[in-house]
C-alpha cells in the first residue's frame, strides 16, 4: 500500500503557479527520487507536502488518511517531516538544542540523540556550540539529524547532499538505505542524478511544475531521462 | 586554484580571512606585495578581492540589475556611468542579461548563484573567492557555471574556488589545495592531489590499503 499518495497537486506563489497537477506515490520503505532542473518545482513540491506552503488544489494522503491542508506542525506529529533547502538552523540554539527541536512535535521511535550522534559524530563533538557556528556542510548534517529526530514515517529531504564532502555523502546514502530498510520512507531531491538513481526504487522527474517522467530507475534509459529533464 | 577538504576543515574560514570578514590570530595576508591583514573587508573589496557566499542573500525586493549595481558602486567604488557599464558586463558574463529587470526574490537557485557571481564581478575583482558557487546546481548547470568561471579566468582574474564537485573543479583549476583540520594537507597539480592516499582516505572515503 502507498504510504504517500498525492493526486493532482497544484501550488502557487501569489500569481505565479509553480505546480500543475502533480501526482505521486511512495510505498512504505521506498526511497523516491525527485529530479529535475532548477526551477522545475522540486522544492515547491516538498514544501507543499510538508504544509510549509498551501496547495491550491489536489489531495494528499498519508497512510490512507487525508492530510490535505493540515498545518506543518500537525503533519510532523503524523510523521511527515521536511529537511528544508538552505538548512534553516536556529542561530540562537546550540547544536544539541537544534536536534531536540526536531523531536519536539515528533513521534517516538528509534531515532535519538545517540543515534544521530553516531551518524554524524561532529554533532556530538560540537553539541554545546551555537548551531550556526558549524560549517556549511556540518549545518546540512544538523538539518538532516534534526529531521530524523522527529522519527518520521516519511522524510522529505531537499538538496540532500548540498555542501557535503564525498566521504560524508557516501556514508549518508548508506545510512539512508539502512533507515529505509527499517521502514522509513524517503522522498529525496538530489542534483546528482546518477547518485540518487543508484539507490532509489522510484523516480519522478519534474519539468515546468509537472511530472515529465516516472518509473523504476533500472527500467529507464539515459536518453529517456535526459528527454524528460530537458524537454527535448 | 581549487580548495577541497572534509566538512569543517576550515575552507570557508580561510576565504573569510582572505576577504577580511575574520581576523587571523597569527600570520599575514599579503596582496600585491602589501600586508592587508588589518584591512577591513569593504576596503579589500575596493582593492580587488571579491567573495561569493555559499547561500546567496540578494536584496530580494530589488531587481537583479540593482543588486549588481550595489556591487559596482559600493563594492567597486565606481561612479554612475562607469557603474552601469560594469553591471552590464557582469550580467553578460554571468548569463543574466535577460533577467536584469526581475526582482531578485523571483530567481531560481541557478539564477541566484549567477547573481551572486555577477555582484562579485561588478566590483571589478583581481582575485575572486568562490565558496561552493556550483553547490546545489544540476549537472548541466554545473557545466554551464564552469564555462562562466573559465571565461572570468580568461580575463586574468585569479580565482580561489571551494567546491565539493570534484570533476567541476578539476576541469577548471591549475592547482588544487586539500585542507584538513585547519591545515594544508597537500598542495599541487589536481591529478597529484586527487591521487594522494591521504586525500582519498579523509575526503573521498576510499579505503587505501
Amino acid at each position: 500500500m502507498s504510504l504517500l499518495a498525492v493526486r493532482d497537486l497544484s501550488a502557487r506563489y501569489g500569481d505565479f503557479q509553480a505546480l500543475f497537477g502533480v501526482s505521486l506515490e511512495a510505498a512504505e520503505g521506498e526511497l523516491v527520487a525527485v529530479i529535475g532542473a532548477n526551477g522545475a518545482g522540486k522544492s515547491t513540491l516538498l514544501r507543499a507536502l510538508a504544509g510549509a506552503i498551501p496547495s491550491s488544489r489536489g489531495a494528499v494522503e498519508l497512510g490512507g488518511r487525508s492530510v490535505s491542508g493540515l498545518p506543518a506542525e500537525t503533519l510532523v506529529g503524523l510523521g511527515m517531516v521536511l529537511v528544508p533547502e538552505g538548512r534553516k538552523i536556529f542561530p540562537s540554539l546550540t547544536v544539541e538544542e537544534n536536534l531536540q527541536v526536531g523531536a519536539y512535535r515528533g513521534r517516538p521511535g528509534p531515532w535519538t540523540l545517540e543515534r544521530v550522534h553516531a551518524l554524524f559524530p561532529v554533532l556530538r563533538e560540537r553539541r554545546a556550540e551555537p548551531g550556526t557556528n558549524l560549517s556549511g556542510g556540518e549545518q546540512q548534517m544538523l538539518a538532516i539529524g534534526r529531521g530524523l529526530m522527529a522519527n518520521p514515517r516519511l522524510l522529505l529531504v531537499d538538496e540532500i547532499s548540498l555542501g557535503l564532502a564525498p566521504l560524508v555523502i557516501r556514508r549518508l546514502y548508506e545510512v539512508l538505505d539502512a533507515i529505509r530498510a527499517e521502514g522509513t520512507t524517503l522522498v529525496v531531491v538530489e542534483q546528482d542524478v546518477s547518485q540518487v538513481l543508484a539507490v532509489a526504487q522510484r523516480v519522478y522527474c519534474l519539468r515546468k511544475g509537472a511530472v515529465s517522467l516516472e518509473g523504476v530507475p533500472a527500467q529507464l534509459g539515459r536518453a529517456q531521462i535526459a528527454a524528460a529533464y530537458f524537454g527535448t | 586554484m581549487g580548495v577541497i577538504g572534509p566538512n569543517g576543515a576550515g575552507k570557508t574560514t580561510a576565504l573569510n580571512v582572505l576577504a577580511g570578514r575574520l581576523r587571523p590570530d597569527r600570520g599575514r595576508v599579503v596582496y600585491q606585495g602589501r600586508d592587508i591583514s588589518g584591512t577591513p573587508a569593504h576596503a579589500r573589496t575596493r582593492a580587488g578581492i571579491a567573495l561569493t557566499h555559499q547561500i546567496p542573500h540578494p536584496f530580494e525586493a530589488m531587481t537583479v540589475f540593482e543588486n549588481v549595481l550595489v556591487g559596482a558602486t559600493h563594492g567597486g567604488g565606481r561612479a554612475e556611468r562607469a557603474a552601469y557599464a560594469a553591471c552590464h558586463e557582469a550580467l553578460e558574463l554571468a548569463g543574466l542579461v535577460a533577467k536584469a529587470n526581475l526582482r531578485a526574490g523571483e530567481l531560481t537557485l541557478l539564477e541566484r548563484k549567477r547573481l551572486e557571481l555577477a555582484r562579485a564581478l561588478a566590483t571589478n575583482p583581481r582575485v575572486l573567492l568562490l565558496d561552493e558557487i556550483a553547490g546545489g546546481l544540476t549537472e548541466p548547470e554545473v557545466l554551464a557555471m564552469v564555462e562562466v568561471i573559465r571565461r572570468v579566468r580568461g580575463r586574468g582574474v585569479a580565482i580561489i574556488w571551494i567546491e565539493h564537485i570534484v570533476h567541476a573543479l578539476r576541469s577548471a583549476v591549475d592547482r588544487l589545495v586539500a585542507i584538513n583540520f585547519g591545515a594544508t594537507l597537500i598542495d599541487g597539480p589536481p591529478d597529484m592531489v586527487m591521487a594522494s592516499p591521504e586525500v582519498q582516505r579523509v575526503y573521498l572515503g576510499i579505503d587505501v590499503a
